[in-house]
């Protein structure tokens, strides 16, 4: 009584605060709960939670094009889609460079496989200008190659030029940012000793240059494993210097440098000066003339940044056009009708359900307990059975030459031509989905009838009700809550059912996750699949919302 | 057992018969008969046969053999909705999705009343058990006593002349229970109702009935107003369910009229009350109340006989002293004796003389 009197916080025995006594007198309890759920926790989190939020995130991540071709894009930012004019000789500059590098870890395909998923056509071109990317500027990386006493035709020089000696100061800043650039494009780790660093002099006069030779060094060391200056470098190499060295301030830089092979690349200098510049726009248009194309270009200006919505466009038949937001194609709209089918076709697969499973369940908690057992029995038996068989059972009955059909003509009631279409349409998917989801329907629904107390009929009855009313009067209403939850059960097991609408449903009657089972496994669009299936679990989720809105989820009861 | 084409008979059973398995009789033989206004009680043990006689009457089971009539028309064939009789249940059966009001309101909708008068009437019958303000509430949401009440309001809203009930205060604490009892009887007898009463409480039994009917081995024991009951038992089973009985073993030595002289087993001779034996020689079970056992000499009565008795064990129960005794080699006789200023308290271990009037010591079937 004395603690209550008390101001202040009420006292344990011993003088500590009784808040923190009880904390700790429950600590060890607590620990050892969740000691016991620790595996389960770990387990779920690591192999199911994780990977989903992985999957979701694929959704609206969109690195590869800027890891792909971090120049270009920056070069690309300025470029008006709008002038109706193909970008200026300065992205084509980038894009070579970009391109040869991502050429040589052959990253060049995925990219365009990528883009062709938003403009068709990109991925061909991605894949026919990284096998011809090597010959932009040929005639200045022979002419080069040839100077002098042919002495950069080999890596030797090259590599005392670029490391600028042994004694130089090296330019550790662009060795680590090409790291992280190789690093992004490759998934490679391009860390560690390469036996290079490029000169800090050659890097401040020939940047271009260096950066070309220094991407060169890293992959030779880190992917082929070689000594660098064992190896001839990149065309990359002799077409930096060739532009740079052709330029006012490239001549200027030339005349001032000093370091190693200064003769030799004076005389390089000499053997292009008087070959026409480079144009690498030109040099592109040759390769494959798509690449004027402003369409193109939109589409990788348009998919440059990190995140991207453009999954979740497309998964509702949308794309980013000239004006923003725009309608698919006619012939390419496909998601929403899947939508809607999967939708309209779940609903009826659960009012089937509740229709087939309500008088089962009804049957089964008003038999007595052993027959009721035995009737259990017949309704698990499905689940003992594999789906795959279940499912291709339903294909002997329902085709045209199946048990259904031919039992139907032998009648008489159907004429030998004229055999029913039951299978690889809808109906042949409502009718074995429903077979199958059944038992998920009739347990809920029957461990919610098991507690409505007969008496509750009888009481009813004697006060007047005939037996339909007393049915839907009264015990319909305290059973409901069983058809809530076997209806949330058998709608979110359908919406995402896979296997019986691939194997009966034909085209008519596959879900949408029969297309993002294509895209996971045939198309490899992951993109496309997650924002599919972001979506899809988005509906559930919003369907459950308002599900607990209208009905009340604390009514839904499982058992 | 009253004459069963007695006329002012509300509720007739006659010779009826029910057997759940075909091989045995749950109700052997019931004949009985209920004028209007009577509140009659079943009372019997579980098993007995009570709760299936109320069942038949409402219509849930059907009878095997035998005809149930009520106002003089056979309910055989009739659906229990179309009969018309009230009922509460052992567990009060109230619609869990529906509000008070709307459970009393439910037996007016389906006979189709008006929605005003269904109002009015559901007022009126929550505020004859004192539950007007509760119409808005889940039956969740009340305490038994009161789901009790409503359930009682529903079985009378709308205005049935049979009301039945199954064992309807089971549920309840001692306190309430005694209350709900004189409550249910008040109102009954009030509305003029024919009740049927089934429970396996005595007491219940004896406080609430005009008469009472008891059930055991699927047939009436006896049929007969509570004090009657309780006073003159027609055989050993009724009294020994009835109230606490004193019993002694014994044979009978003489028997004229409505006196017999029986031998007890350790050789005693006792005079009594002659009920079910009708011959020499015959076993008998000698009953006696264990309130009209007096051990006061002053205060026997005269004529009053007496039997050696040891104190085993005296026991205070507040308004009364309950005293165990041996007598004539039984271990369990007690006597019951008020707390008065006078009163003496045995002590165990005490040789005292006890006795009684022979109309008070029946000689009951063994």
């Amino acid at each position: 009584m004395s603690d209550t009197t008390q101001s202040g916080p009420v006292l344990a025995a011993d003088g500590t605060p009784l808040k923190r006594s009880l904390a700790r007198a429950l600590r060890m309890q607590k620990l050892r709960a969740l000691m016991l759920i620790a595996p389960l926790l770990i387990f779920i989190l690591l192999a199911f939670i994780f990977p989903i939020a992985d999957m979701l995130f694929r959704s609206v991540e969109n690195r590869i094009v800027a890891d792909t071709l971090p120049e270009t894009v920056v070069t690309l930012k300025d470029w008006d889609p709008m002038s109706g004019e193909s970008p200026d000789e300065a992205v084509y500059e980038s894009l070579y460079y970009d391109l040869f590098v991502a050429a040589e870890a052959k990253e060049h395909t995925k990219l365009g496989t990528r883009l062709n998923y938003e403009h068709t056509g990109i991925s061909s071109l991605f894949r026919s200008s990284g096998r011809k990317v090597d010959d932009i500027g040929k005639a200045d990386v022979k002419a080069i190659q040839r100077s002098g006493d042919g002495e950069l035709k080999n890596g030797a020089l090259w590599y005392e030029i670029m490391s600028g000696g042994s004694s130089a100061a090296g330019d550790t800043d662009l060795l680590d940012g090409e790291r992280t650039k190789l690093a992004q494009l490759t998934g490679e780790k391009f860390s560690g000793d390469i036996g290079f660093v490029p000169g800090a002099e050659i890097s401040k006069l020939f940047p271009r240059t260096a950066i070309a030779y220094t991407d060169f060094a890293l992959f030779t060391a880190v992917v082929d494993g070689d000594i660098v200056a064992e190896e001839k470098p990149w065309e990359t190499v002799y077409v930096a210097f060739a532009t740079e060295v052709s330029t006012d301030g490239g001549a200027a830089n030339l005349a001032s440098y000093t370091g190693p092979g200064a003769d030799a690349l004076k005389a390089a200098a000499a053997a292009i000066a008087d070959l026409p510049p480079i144009s690498f726009k030109e040099a592109f248009l040759d390769i494959d003339k798509d690449w004027g194309n402003v369409g193109n270009w939109r589409t990788i200006q348009t998919y440059s940044p990190e995140y991207t919505t453009g999954y979740f466009l497309n998964s509702v038949d949308l794309h980013l056009g000239a004006d923003g937001v725009e309608a698919r194609p006619e012939n390419q709209q496909i998601y929403i009708t899947l939508f809607k089918r999967t939708m309209i076709m779940s609903l009826m697969i659960t009012g089937s359900c509740i229709l087939l499973g309500y008088p089962v369940a009804w049957i089964l908690a008003n038999l007595p307990t052993r027959s009721a057992n035995l009737l259990m029995i017949l309704v698990l038996l499905p689940f003992w059975t594999s789906l795959l068989v279940r499912t291709s059972a339903w294909k002997v009955m329902l085709q045209q030459q199946g048990v259904i059909n031919d039992v139907l003509v032998w009648l008489g009631l159907v004429a030998d031509d004229a055999r029913l279409v039951m299978i690889n349409n809808q109906f042949g998917t409502i009718v074995a989905m429903t077979h199958i989801l059944l038992p998920f329907m009739i347990l809920p629904m029957y461990s919610v009838m098991q507690t409505i107390n007969p008496t509750y009929l009888r009481a009813a009855k004697s006060l007047g009700a005939t037996n339909w009313t007393a049915f839907w009067r009264v015990y319909f209403p305290q059973s409901v809550p069983g058809i809530g939850a076997g209806s949330i059960l058998v709608f979110i097991l359908s919406i995402g059912y896979y296997i019986t609408p691939e194997i009966v449903g034909g085209t008519k009657g596959v879900f949408i996750s029969n297309r993002i089972a294509y895209h996971i496994s045939s198309s490899l669009n992951w993109g496309l699949a997650a924002a599919l299936g972001s979506i899809l679990l988005a509906v559930v989720l919003l369907l459950y919302w308002a599900y607990d809105k209208i009905v009340g989820i604390d009514n839904v009861k499982l058992g | 057992m009253a004459d069963a084409s007695n006329t002012d008979a509300f509720v007739e059973f006659e010779r009826v018969q029910k057997s759940y398995d075909g091989e045995t009789l749950v109700v052997k033989d019931l004949n009985l008969t209920l004028p209007k206004g009577e509140f009659l009680t079943m009372l019997g043990p579980s098993g007995s046969g009570k709760t299936t006689c109320l069942m038949m009457l409402a219509g849930f089971e059907t009878a095997t053999h035998g005809d149930i009539r009520l106002a003089g028309v056979s309910i055989n064939n009739i659906p229990p909705h179309k009969r018309g009789i009230g009922m509460v249940f052992q567990n009060y059966a109230l619609f869990p999705h529906m509000t008070i009001a709307e459970n009393l309101s439910f037996p007016l909708e389906v006979r189709k009343m008006g929605k005003s008068e269904r109002e009015a009437k559901v007022k009126r019958a929550l505020d004859m058990v004192e539950m007007g303000a509760f119409g808005g509430r889940r039956p969740s949401q009340l305490s038994g006593g009161q789901q009790q009440r409503v359930a009682l309001a529903r079985a009378l809203v709308f205005e049935p002349e049979l009301v039945l009930m199954d064992e309807p205060l089971g549920a309840l604490d001692k306190q309430l229970r005694e209350k709900m009892q004189f409550e249910i009887t008040h109102l009954a007898h009030e509305l003029g109702i024919t009740t049927v009463y089934v429970t396996h409480d005595q007491t219940e039994a004896l406080t609430m009935s005009d008469r009472v009917a008891v059930f055991n081995d699927g047939r009436i024991q006896q049929l007969a107003p509570p004090d009657e009951l309780y006073e003159s038992p027609q055989n050993s089973f009724v009294a020994q369910f009835i109230g606490e009985n004193n019993t002694l073993e014994g044979v009978v030595k003489e028997i004229s009229g409505n006196h017999a002289v029986v031998a007890l087993d350790d050789g005693e001779t006792i005079q009594c009350t002659p009920v079910n034996v009708s011959e020499v020689g015959q076993r008998t079970q000698v009953s006696i109340r264990p309130e009209r056992v007096e051990y006061n000499k002053e205060r026997l009565q005269e004529g009053a006989h007496t039997l050696k008795a040891e104190v085993l064990e005296f026991i205070y129960m507040g308004d009364i002293f309950r005293t165990r005794l041996r007598v004539a080699g039984n271990d369990e006789f007690i006597i019951k004796t008020r707390n008065a200023p006078d009163q003496d308290r045995l002590q165990p271990g005490q040789q005292i003389e006890i006795g009684w009037l022979p109309e008070d010591c029946r000689a009951l079937d063994a």
